[in-house]
């Protein structure tokens, strides 16, 4: 694994989303460097999860997502990791977290046999976060936490260029919502990978972000989580922050 | 053909096995349920159970639609109407934020209506209302060769795409980030799906023919523990409801596809009781 140097930088330019005549998102530009932990804020209806969708080429939009390694100026196609804030689970569904895993990963049909090297190699991955004793185990039947920290696993093998987490620590209670951020802090100091996360939690975004947006169909803010609370418009949106 | 006849005569030293079409409906179960136990699989995991019901209500509508504009091989406009209307579906179903059974039903009842007001315009009804129940036992040699060919495909497709399906089933926009293109995925599975029911549907029947997708795999669900499990157990459910359902059938003097149904539709409760004791409240 490689360290973040800083010089890895995804840039996202003039993202524009319109579903009919409503514009959702206008003109979005984010520039982010590898070893960031970039926090997207807004209320609910301000185009958070259009954003999203949008960086992962699931809906229609303008503009476009590069990624430049500044070593040596080359512009390369963008690995992205994604963690979803739900998925679709059932109690004691018939799917372990092997079967999630492999079917990510390998080609060999998961339904046929489970393949003793693919096994081991997700086991070791899941042991970063903590949750190689969860592999044999039902998706439907682990807690909020652990099937994050699986589908983080999930998100990072291969290693992404970016990471982005959305709304990661709804449904999770206190002590699993620190655990994230030390996986979080983790993450950005091991690898080389830029991060961004979405979410309700302004006291979280404050206190581990290096950079918050502030978005309401468009970049209304953005900067240290310092600058952007203190910030007008953070206020107007906000209200005063306790 | 003479000779699986003559192994099946050999295996199955009973009496009901010396009729012609007795073997040709054993092959051709022997065929066509472990091919709708592995499709069901994931139409259970993907909630698609009224999608393929809607799909099997289609059939009568592409029936009428083929003697209107005068296709002679009725397989081949049910075939084709099928194919355009689950694609129909599956964008209807993307473009809307709709519940999906809502779009469906508004679909499924519109086909059948319009099917029917046709058969009946064109006084074709009653020639085709013995789709409504199926015969496995008319299966000819040379439709067992089609079965045969589609169940190749749909093996082949399983093989290859599994995981893909698998992913999409889970969460669409984790399957995307991995790089699966899911709304191709989703389609071709849907025009899979389409394909297999209107070839089987002339033996197992409009009304019956998503129990035999649907319960094999639902049973499954019940006691599996992981996706290897859930696909074997579907598969020997699939087989078993389907062979003992010919048999009892030929005994009882009861038609078949019921017969295969109300098997099924035993294991599944059986399923279900055990479902605690398997795997814990």
């Amino acid at each position: 694994m490689e360290k973040a140097c800083g010089l890895h930088c995804t840039k996202i330019n003039h993202i524009g989303v319109k579903f009919g005549k409503d514009v959702i998102l206008k003109d979005i530009n984010i520039h982010i460097h590898c070893g960031e932990l970039t926090v997207i804020i807004g209320r609910n209806g301000a185009g958070k999860s259009t954003l999203l969708k949008a960086i992962l080429g699931e809906i229609e939009h303008t503009g476009n997502i590069t990624f430049v390694d500044q070593k040596d100026n080359i512009t390369k196609k963008i690995k992205i990791g994604y963690v979803p804030q739900s998925i679709n689970v059932e109690r004691h569904m018939p799917t372990t977290v092997y079967d999630l895993f492999a079917s990510c990963i390998t080609h060999v049909p998961v339904f046929l046999r489970k393949d003793k090297k693919i096994y081991n190699e997700i086991k070791e991955h899941l042991k970063i976060f903590g949750a190689d004793n969860l592999i044999d185990k039902s998706i439907g039947d682990l807690s909020g936490g652990e099937l994050q920290r699986v589908l983080i696993a999930i998100a990072t093998k291969p290693t992404p260029n970016l990471l982005i987490l959305d709304e990661p620590v709804s449904g999770i209670d206190r002590n699993g919502i620190k655990e994230f951020y030390q996986i979080i802090s983790k993450l950005k100091a091991e690898y080389d990978m830029s991060i961004i996360l979405v979410s309700h939690d302004l006291d979280l975004a404050k206190k581990y972000a290096d950079k918050v947006i502030l978005l309401d169909k468009e970049v209304i803010k953005e900067g240290t989580p310092d600058d952007v609370f203190r910030s007008l418009e953070f206020k107007n949106r906000f209200g005063e922050l306790a | 053909m003479e000779v699986i006849d003559s192994i099946l005569e050999v295996i199955l030293p009973f009496e009901f096995i010396d009729y012609e079409f007795m073997k040709n409906a054993f092959l051709a179960i022997l065929l066509i349920s472990p091919i709708f136990a592995i499709l069901g699989t994931m139409i259970v995991n993907n909630k698609m159970a009224f999608f393929s019901d809607a799909l099997g209500h289609s059939a009568l509508t592409g029936i009428a639609l083929g003697s209107l504009i005068g296709i002679s091989n009725l397989n081949i406009g049910m075939i084709i109407f099928a194919i355009g209307f689950a694609l129909l579906l599956n964008h209807v179903k993307n473009k809307t934020t709709y519940g999906a059974d809502t779009i469906i039903s508004v679909f499924s009842s519109i086909a059948i209506a319009l099917g029917l007001a046709i058969l009946a315009q064109t006084g074709n009804f009653n020639q085709y209302s013995s789709y409504l129940v199926g015969d496995i036992l008319s299966i000819t040699d040379t439709e067992i060769l089609y079965v045969f060919l589609i169940a190749i495909v749909v093996l082949v497709f399983w093989y290859f795409t599994f995981n893909k399906l698998n992913l999409i089933s889970i969460n669409s926009s984790l399957a995307r980030s991995k790089g699966i293109k899911t709304k191709k995925i989703d389609n071709i599975f849907a025009v899979l799906i389409a394909i297999v029911v209107m070839i089987s549907i002339r033996w197992i029947g409009i009304l019956l023919i998503n129990s035999l997708l649907i319960l094999p795999a639902a049973s499954s669900r019940n006691i599996a523990k992981n996706m290897r499990w859930y696909h074997l157990y579907a598969v020997l459910f699939s087989l078993f409801s389907g062979i003992a359902g010919l048999i009892l059938s030929y005994y009882f003097n009861i038609p078949t596809g019921p017969m295969i149904v109300i098997l099924s539709g035993a294991i599944y409760f059986i399923t279900l009781a055990v479902k605690g004791r398997v795997k814990g409240k």
